[in-house]
C-alpha cells in the first residue's frame, strides 16, 4: 500500500454543521419556512386496484379553511416518473399526479388545501369517492403476462431500451453474462442452487418526506424540499406540472436522512400544483405513515442463484435470475435490479468462467419501490454470499476459506461488472484482519451455552459501485473571497453524511489551508453547478474529483492575478497556500491581498467550475463477521458482537466513514432481523408505523467493531473509493449464516423473525 | 382554551384548542429543536422536560402543561454544549434530525445519574430511535464526555 501523508484528508475532522444540528438549531424544512401557508394533504385510496368512477368535491371544498381541491380532472394528462435519475431516465413514464386509476392502498384520490390543518383533515373526510374496484395483482410471480394490467394506458412510455412492456405488466428485462454457464455448470462436481427474498423494507429516515413551494418574486416556483437530489426535482416537476424548466428554483436546506428515500420525488408535486394553481405558499408534511405505505421502499426481489464449483472449492459459474417487484410504478426498477447480479457475482471474479444475470422487473399493486442504500446490491448479495455458503458446507469447506480461494484480486477485470477493473481491491486485506479481529477460527464452532442457547458466527462480504460509470455528472465552483477565504457551492446534497464536510476538506488540502477557511454552499438549482446529487454512492468520488479539479483551476487563476501584482510571468510564480510567490524566492504577496486586488480593478475571475464524471465506477469492499446467541426455546436471535472491515479507498473522514459504516450495519441488522412487510388481504401495508416497523434500538445490537484496510484508488480524489451504501450489503447473510449453523435451517427469507426461527427448528426436527 | 406554563424559564400565557398536542404548543412558539418523527410515540425525538421528568410532547396535550415548567433544547443550551461537542468529535450527529431528543434525554439522564455506565446509558436512551449513526458512536461520545470529566475530578 502506497503511504500518502495528507493535512487534511483522511483527518477525523468535525462535520461542519454537527454543533448547529446537535444544539438543536433550525435547519430542516418545517423549521426554516414560513408556517403561515397552506397545508397540502392527499386522499389515498383504500383499494389496491380500482377505477374512480365519481368524485364529489363540493362539500369539501365548502369547509371553512379550504382553498382548493384537485381530481385527476385538474392535473396535466403527460405521465412523468417521479425517480430521481438522469435524463433519459431509464424508468418508465406512467405516472400522473392524480390518476383516475388507483394502484395501491395509499395511492392519491385527491389533493386538499386550506388554511389550518383541521380544515384539511375535516374536508378529506368529506370527498365522496365511487370506486369501480378491480381485481388487483398482489403476488408479483404472477404478473408476468397477467392478464390483469397494472399500467393499460396508452400514454404510458418507456424512454430507454430496458425490455418494459406495459401490456405484459413488465418494467424491464434482460439477460447479460460471459462465457457458457450451462456447459461449465454440467460441467460442475457440485451445483447449489436456491431462491432468496429480500421485501420492500422502509428506509424509515427520521425526517418524513417534507417540501415547502412558494412563488417568489419573479413568478417562479420556489421550491424548498428535503431531497438528495435538486437538479432532478426542477426537472421532474416541470415534467409533471407541465410548465417550462426555467420556471423552477429547487433548494435544499438540511436533510433529515435520507438513504435513497429522497432519491425520489415523493411529496414535491403536491404542493408544488397547489402553489401553481393557487399562487400560494403551500407546505406538505408527509406522516410516518404515508412514508411507510405512500412512499420508495426497496424492491422486494426474489433471486434465485446456482452455483458450481469443484469439489476443491473453486467456484468456476454463477447463474443469477432476479424477479422484482416494482409496485405501482417504475422508480428505479429497470435500475435497481441489474445491481443484484452487476454487483454481486464479480465477487467471485477469482477463478469464474462463467456467468449468466437475467432479470424481470414486474408491476403489481403494492405501493412503488424505488431507492434504498445499497440499490439492489443488497437483495443480490444476500442470495449469492447465503448460496456461496450454503455452497462451502456441502463441499466440507471453511466458508472464509471458499471466499478466500475465490473472491475478485486487485488487477483482475470482472467481467459481471461491466468488464471494469479491480484497480484497487483490498478485499483479501479484508478479510484477512476482519479474521483475526473477530477470532473467527475460535467463534465459528457452534459453542453450546447449556441454558438453551447456542452461540454461532457467520460471514460475507460485499461490494458497491462509486457513482454510475459514464452517467454521473458531480461539479463544484470554487471562488476565493475577501481576506483569502474560499465559497465552495456544489450541487451534491449532504443528507447527514457529511459530504459538505469532506468535500471542503478535500478543498483545504487543495488549497493548503485549514478546513474552516472554506465555507461550503449547497444544494440549490439556480445557485449550484450541475450535479446529478447525491445518489448510487457517487459524492466523494464524483464530485469530490471535481472538487480537485476545481481548485486546481483556480490555483491558476490566483497565480495569474498575482503575477499581475508580482509585475512578473505566471510561469514565475507559484501557490503556496497563504501567499503566491515567486520561483525564485525574491518576493511574494500575500492571498488576503490577492484577493483584495480581485475586487478592485481586475479582469481575472478568482472563482472556476469544474465538472466530473467517471468511465469506472470503482467498487469498494467489505468484509462483516457476526457472532449470534440463538436461543433454541424462543427463537430469539442476539447480535453479540459484529466486525466489520472496509476497503473505501482513502476514509477521506476515517469518523465519518467510520459512522456510516456502523449505521449501515445496523439499519442491515433490522432488514435482517426486525423489519417485516406484510399485506392485508385488501392490500393494505401492516407495517404503517414504527409501533409496527421494527427499527433496531440502542438495545438491539451488541459490539460493533470497525476498521479500514484501504487500498488507492488511482481515479478517485485522494485514492477514495465510496463508503456509503455498501455497508449495509452483510448482515443479512451473515446472519442467516450464523442462525443455519445454529439451527441447521436455511432463511432464505428476511426477515428471519423469532417465530421463522422456532418453527425452523421444529420442522427440523419433526 | 386559556392556558398558563413556563416554558424555557419564561411565563407564556396563550389560548389553545383542547386537542392541542405540545409538541405543535411548542413549536408554535418558536422552539423549533422539537420535532416529529412518528405519531406513535415511538421515535422519541419530541422528547421535553416537564418540571425535570423527560416527556414525549407528541402524546401530551398541552392543555396537560398547563402550571408546568416545560423545558426545550432552546432553553438548555449551556448543559447541553458541555457534551455535545464529544458526539461531534465522533461525527454521531450525522442528519441530527435525532439529535434533540437524545441530547434532551441525555440532559435528564446525567442529571439523574452523573457517571452511567454504558447500559445505563444505552437503556436510558432506548426510547430515542436514530437511523444514521448505529447508536455507538452518540455513546462514545457520552462516554468520552464522562472520561473527560473524570479527569477533571
Amino acid at each position: 500500500m502506497v503511504e500518502r501523508n495528507y493535512r487534511v484528508v483522511n483527518q477525523p475532522v468535525r462535520k461542519k454543521d454537527a454543533m448547529q444540528l446537535l444544539l438543536g438549531k433550525p435547519a430542516y424544512v418545517d423549521d426554516v419556512t414560513p408556517k403561515d401557508c397552506l397545508v397540502v394533504k392527499v386522499l389515498r385510496s383504500p383499494h389496491a386496484h380500482a377505477l374512480i368512477e365519481d368524485i364529489n368535491t363540493d362539500i369539501a371544498c365548502k369547509v371553512s379553511g379550504i382553498v382548493a381541491v384537485y381530481t385527476w380532472k385538474d392535473v396535466p394528462n403527460k405521465r412523468f416518473t417521479m425517480a430521481g435519475q438522469t435524463f433519459p431516465e431509464p424508468s418508465p413514464y406512467d405516472r400522473l399526479i392524480l390518476d383516475r386509476r388507483v394502484r395501491f392502498v395509499g395511492d392519491a384520490v385527491a389533493i386538499v388545501a386550506g388554511e389550518t390543518e383541521k380544515a384539511v383533515d375535516k374536508a378529506l373526510k368529506l370527498i365522496k369517492v365511487q370506486y369501480e374496484v378491480l381485481e388487483p395483482v398482489m403476488d408479483f410471480h404472477t404478473a408476468k403476462d397477467n392478464p390483469i394490467l397494472v399500467h393499460p394506458e396508452e400514454n404510458w412510455r418507456s424512454l430507454c431500451p430496458v425490455g418494459a412492456d406495459n401490456k405484459r405488466n413488465l418494467c424491464a428485462s434482460e439477460t447479460s453474462g460471459h462465457g457458457d454457464v450451462d456447459a461449465v455448470l454440467a460441467d460442475c462436481e457440485e451445483v447449489v442452487e436456491h431462491t432468496y427474498r429480500v421485501p420492500a423494507v422502509n428506509q424509515a429516515m427520521m425526517e418524513t418526506f417534507r417540501t415547502y413551494t412558494e412563488i417568489d418574486h419573479y413568478g417562479r416556483l420556489h421550491v424548498v424540499s428535503s431531497t438528495q437530489i435538486v437538479f432532478h426535482v426542477r426537472r421532474i416537476l416541470a415534467n409533471a406540472l407541465d410548465i417550462p424548466k426555467s420556471k423552477i428554483h429547487v433548494e435544499k436546506p438540511r436533510i433529515g436522512g435520507g438513504f435513497g428515500a429522497k432519491q425520489t420525488v415523493v411529496a414535491e408535486v403536491y404542493p408544488a400544483f397547489v402553489t401553481w394553481k393557487t399562487g400560494r405558499a403551500a407546505k406538505m408534511i408527509y406522516t410516518r405513515e404515508e412514508s411507510q405505505i405512500a412512499a420508495s421502499p426497496r424492491h422486494e426481489m426474489e433471486v434465485t442463484v446456482r452455483v458450481g464449483a469443484s469439489r476443491d472449492g473453486t467456484i468456476r459459474a454463477i447463474d443469477v435470475y432476479t424477479l422484482s417487484n416494482t409496485g405501482a410504478f417504475g422508480e428505479h426498477g429497470p435500475t435497481t435490479v441489474g445491481l443484484s447480479g452487476h454487483k454481486s457475482i464479480p465477487l467471485y471474479t477469482g477463478n469464474l468462467e462463467a456467468h449468466r444475470f437475467a432479470y424481470d422487473v414486474v408491476y403489481t399493486n403494492h405501493q412503488s419501490s424505488g431507492a434504498y442504500r445499497g440499490y439492489g446490491a443488497t437483495q443480490g448479495i444476500f442470495a449469492v454470499e447465503c448460496a456461496v455458503t450454503e455452497l462451502a458446507d456441502r463441499l466440507g469447506i471453511d466458508p472464509v476459506a471458499i471466499r478466500e480461494q475465490n473472491m475478485v484480486r486487485e488487477g483482475q477485470i470482472m467481467p459481471a461488472y461491466y468488464s471494469e477493473p479491480a484497480n484497487a481491491c483490498a478485499l483479501d486485506r479484508c478479510m484477512a484482519r476482519c479474521k483475526e479481529l473477530f477470532g473467527w477460527d475460535e467463534k465459528y464452532p457452534v459453542r453450546d451455552m447449556g441454558n438453551g442457547k447456542v452461540r454461532t458466527a457467520g460471514v460475507a462480504m460485499a461490494m458497491q459501485g462509486s457513482g454510475i460509470s459514464g452517467v454521473d455528472v458531480g461539479s463544484a465552483t470554487i471562488k476565493l473571497s475577501d481576506e483569502g477565504f474560499y465559497n465552495l457551492t456544489i450541487g451534491a446534497a449532504d443528507m447527514g453524511t457529511g459530504c459538505d464536510t469532506i468535500l471542503a476538506q478535500m478543498a483545504a488540502e487543495c488549497l493548503d489551508c485549514p478546513v474552516d477557511d472554506i465555507a461550503v454552499f449547497g444544494a440549490d438549482s439556480d445557485a449550484s453547478p450541475y450535479d446529478s446529487g447525491s445518489y448510487a454512492s457517487s459524492t466523494t468520488y464524483v464530485t469530490g474529483k471535481a472538487v480537485e479539479k476545481a481548485c486546481e483551476q483556480l490555483k491558476e487563476n490566483i497565480c495569474t492575478v498575482a503575477a499581475g501584482m508580482l509585475d512578473c510571468d505566471v510561469a514565475e510564480v507559484e501557490f503556496a497556500g497563504k501567499a503566491v510567490r515567486r520561483l525564485d524566492g525574491s518576493d511574494e504577496v500575500s492571498l488576503f491581498d490577492i484577493a483584495t486586488k480581485s475586487m478592485c480593478g481586475s479582469g481575472t475571475a478568482v472563482q472556476a467550475t469544474a465538472s466530473h464524471t467517471s468511465p469506472i465506477s470503482p467498487p469498494p469492499f467489505m468484509v462483516g463477521m457476526v457472532e449470534i446467541e440463538l436461543d433454541r426455546e424462543t427463537g430469539q436471535v442476539d447480535v453479540l458482537d459484529y466486525v466489520a472491515v472496509v476497503d473505501c479507498g482513502t476514509p477521506v473522514n476515517p469518523n465519518l466513514a467510520r459512522v456510516q459504516t456502523e449505521g449501515g450495519i445496523v439499519q442491515g441488522i433490522g432488514m435482517a432481523l426486525f423489519e417485516n412487510i406484510q399485506y392485508t388481504d385488501r392490500g393494505a401495508l401492516v407495517e404503517n408505523s414504527l409501533m409496527q416497523y421494527k427499527i433496531p434500538t440502542r438495545l438491539d445490537m451488541g459490539r460493533l467493531r470497525v476498521e479500514f484496510e484501504s487500498s488507492y484508488e488511482p481515479t478517485g480524489p485522494f485514492g477514495a473509493k465510496s463508503i456509503g451504501e455498501i455497508v449495509i450489503n452483510t448482515p443479512a447473510p451473515a446472519i442467516a449464516h450464523a442462525v443455519w449453523h445454529a439451527t441447521g435451517v436455511w432463511h432464505r427469507e428476511l426477515p428471519i423473525t423469532p417465530e421463522k426461527v422456532l418453527w425452523g427448528i421444529k420442522k427440523g426436527q419433526a | 382554551m386559556e392556558i398558563k406554563l413556563t416554558l424555557n424559564g419564561k411565563p407564556v400565557s396563550a389560548s389553545v384548542d383542547a386537542d392541542t398536542l405540545l409538541i405543535d404548543f411548542v413549536r408554535d412558539h418558536g422552539c423549533y429543536s422539537v420535532k416529529r418523527g412518528c405519531e406513535t410515540a415511538n421515535c422519541g425525538l419530541c422528547t421535553v422536560l416537564m418540571d425535570g421528568t423527560p416527556v414525549l410532547s407528541c402524546s401530551m396535550l398541552a392543555a396537560r402543561a398547563a402550571g408546568h415548567h416545560i423545558q426545550t433544547l432552546e432553553g438548555l443550551q449551556e448543559e447541553a454544549a458541555d457534551f455535545v461537542g464529544f458526539i461531534a468529535d465522533q461525527g454521531a450527529e450525522q442528519c441530527g434530525f435525532c439529535n434533540p431528543g437524545f441530547v434532551m434525554n441525555t440532559v435528564a439522564l446525567l442529571r439523574e445519574n452523573p457517571d452511567p455506565t454504558d447500559d445505563e446509558i444505552r437503556a436510558y436512551l432506548a426510547g430515542n430511535l436514530c437511523r444514521c449513526s448505529g447508536y455507538e458512536g452518540q455513546l462514545r461520545g457520552i462516554r468520552a464526555y464522562l472520561d473527560s470529566r473524570k479527569g477533571e475530578a
